[in-house]
């Protein structure tokens, strides 16, 4: 079973507590804790543009990882997951403009909330597989966004509806450098939460039901709760980032919940890695920066002598997008496994070099 | 007497095709009762009804006195019933502790709120409390070296034990074994035999087991009952069985008697086919 692990030779457990740590290293800890950090000092030192992608990959990483439950962990598929995120959206925000409840507790309230909606449109999973799935989430995917264009008591209707600005015992918190800090301690609660749910007995349940649903209802896991429990949990970190993303933009319009940005989620995963933790972070930041450093390049690519030799003027924007489709394509064919395992696979050729075999 | 495990006239039919007719035994406590039988008999059949995959089209089910007809596959861990599967069924994408744990599902009491906070709720403190059984399980079936491999990348003996060990890990009273030694060589056949005669005398369960083996089976079952085309057709300890003229013309073949010379002593049916 050589290379199963990446533990260093002579690293002995010598308990059951040191064997479930979940760093496998002392060094990888301490790295991930440094890490963390750095990326404390990140607003002081980066641009406002770079402090907003971070945001945002902060967010969405926290909403990708609750689809990562869903479709990484617990093996179905669910292309409503943007629909989740802007319930979570609306609803902090509604908490807090209609009954003035401190933004602070909005966010977790409003992932319990989407966490209940999610369980409803969950149900289907207790029957349904594969594409049937796929098509019963699509559902809730409109319904949802029909209830938001309807409900205008709950959404403001064609009205963007206004999200208080984040306050932390009556300090109110203003701009970007503040609120990243806010968005960080999220990634990390929600990081390390879903963590500990994975190496405990519901988390261990949900992906014996992805391996194996005929043997794992004979282990005595009751498969109809299961497959809901898991769109309920992927709602909730949807509704948790949906939150944050609210009280960051502090307007919250019918806008950007549609199924494009569910694929988005989607793609997030399969790139960052299917049942993968960090992958989740991985994938969510290339998805993010992927079309910004397209951006990048069209510009640089502008007026520049290959655009004046091909005559592309205009053409250039086109030329993005379809930079961005073919990179993910190559992406998928080249590292289906996703980021995640070629970060381990990086680790494993540094472990070893220069002696690889 | 009581029955640790009653099949009363069980049927099970899949539109024309009868799977199982009118099939009723009893298991006793502490025994180790196989099931023989040509392929196609009915013998998965009758252990996915006492598992709950197939609900019988007639007849009853009883373990310890309790009705267990129509009981959801997931209930019945908790009353003691554990199987292995003929088709490697392991979850392939966890490692072997990881498989062996979820066998401890219905033991753990922690949930996905209580799980998610770990250290704060006691759950890393179960967690390490049933990695001690698990362990014990993992040293009686030898499975010390590949703990932390993945299910999937093991050879297939040692999947088929990987497979027992998390049937043992339910901690059943009634451990039911479909095939346990599939498409193993000698030695691995004898190892699994061992196994499971100490999960017998040792761990005290009670054993049902399929086999084609006719070797180990004679060795070691207490009973044995033979099925052909979803009826049984003989029940009792291995001799008798071996000796029934119905058997021996359904599963283990006639003896020819014309080819057979009657001055050299007929050796004995080899069995183990």
């Amino acid at each position: 079973m050589a290379g199963q692990t990446l533990i260093p030779a002579g690293d002995f457990r010598t308990s059951y507590a040191a064997d479930t740590t979940v760093f496998p290293t002392t060094t990888s800890r301490n790295a991930m804790i440094l890490g963390i950090v750095l990326i404390c000092f990140a607003p002081h030192v980066v641009s406002a543009y770079v402090l907003s992608l971070l945001i945002q990959i902060g967010i969405f990483g926290i909403a990708a990882l609750g689809l990562n439950i869903v479709v990484g962990f617990t093996g179905q598929i669910s292309i409503g997951h943007a629909a989740f995120f802007g319930f979570g959206a609306f609803t902090s925000a509604y908490l807090s403009n209609r009954f003035g409840i401190p933004v602070f507790f909005c966010i977790p309230l409003a992932g319990v909330v989407t966490a209940a909606v999610g369980l409803i449109f969950g149900l289907p999973a207790a029957r349904l597989k594969g594409l049937y799935l796929a098509i019963a989430t699509l559902a809730a995917q409109y319904i949802l966004l029909d209830f938001f264009a309807r409900a205008e008591w709950f959404t403001g209707g064609s009205v963007p509806a206004s999200a208080e600005p984040f306050s932390i015992f009556g300090y109110m918190l203003r701009g970007d450098k503040q609120y990243f800090y806010v968005v960080l301690a999220y990634v990390v609660v929600c990081y390390l939460l879903v963590t500990n749910l994975i190496r405990s007995r519901d988390g261990r349940a949900l992906v014996a039901v992805r391996d194996h649903y005929l043997s794992a209802e004979i282990m005595g896991i009751n498969l109809t709760k299961y497959r809901t429990l898991s769109f309920g949990l992927a709602a909730f970190f949807a509704g948790v980032g949906g939150a944050l993303y609210a009280h960051y933009n502090q307007v919250v319009s019918n806008e950007g919940f549609g199924i494009d940005r569910s694929i988005i989620f989607l793609a997030m995963i399969i790139i960052g890695g299917l049942g993968s933790i960090m992958g989740t972070l991985m994938g969510t930041a290339f998805m993010v920066l992927l079309p910004e450093s397209m951006e990048w390049l069209s510009v640089a690519l502008r007026d520049s002598p290959i655009d004046q030799f091909l005559g592309l003027k205009n053409n250039i924007a086109f030329l993005r997008e379809m930079a961005i489709g073919v990179i993910i394509i190559v992406f998928l064919v080249f590292e289906p496994d996703g980021l995640a395992h070629r970060w381990r696979q990086i680790k494993a050729y540094w472990k070893l070099y220069p002696f690889s075999h | 007497m009581a029955h640790t495990l009653e099949v009363r006239g069980v049927s099970l039919r899949f539109g024309g095709v009868r799977a199982l007719t009118e099939v009723s035994f009893g298991v006793n406590e502490g025994e180790l009762f196989s099931i023989i039988g040509p392929n196609g008999a009915g013998k998965t059949s009758i252990v996915n009804c006492i598992s709950g995959r197939y609900k019988p089209t007639e007849g009853k089910l009883f373990y310890r006195g309790k009705d267990i007809t129509g009981l959801n596959p997931n209930a019945r861990p908790q009353l003691g019933i554990g199987r292995t599967f003929q088709n490697l069924a392991l979850f392939h994408h966890m490692s072997v502790l990881d498989n062996i744990m979820v066998g401890r599902h219905h033991l753990l009491k922690n949930n996905f709120i209580t799980g998610s906070l770990y250290w704060l709720t006691g759950a890393r403190r179960e967690e390490l409390e049933h990695r001690h059984k698990v362990e014990e399980i993992i040293d009686f079936l030898d499975l010390q070296s590949v703990r932390k491999a993945t299910a999937g990348t093991l050879p297939y003996g040692l999947r088929k034990r990987v497979e027992l060990a998390r049937a043992m890990a339910l901690e059943p009273q009634l451990i039911l074994l479909d095939e346990p030694m599939a498409g193993m060589n000698f030695e691995e056949k004898e190892d699994m035999a061992r196994y499971i005669v100490d999960l017998n005398e040792e761990f005290g369960m009670t054993v049902m087991m399929i086999e084609h083996d006719m070797g180990v089976v004679m060795d070691i079952s207490h009973r044995v009952m033979v099925l052909d085309f979803g009826r049984k057709i003989a029940e009792g300890d291995p001799a008798s069985v071996l000796a029934d003229p119905h058997v021996k013309r359904a599963y283990l073949g006639e003896e020819d008697e014309v080819l057979v010379d009657p001055d050299d002593k007929p050796a004995a049916p080899e069995c183990a086919a």
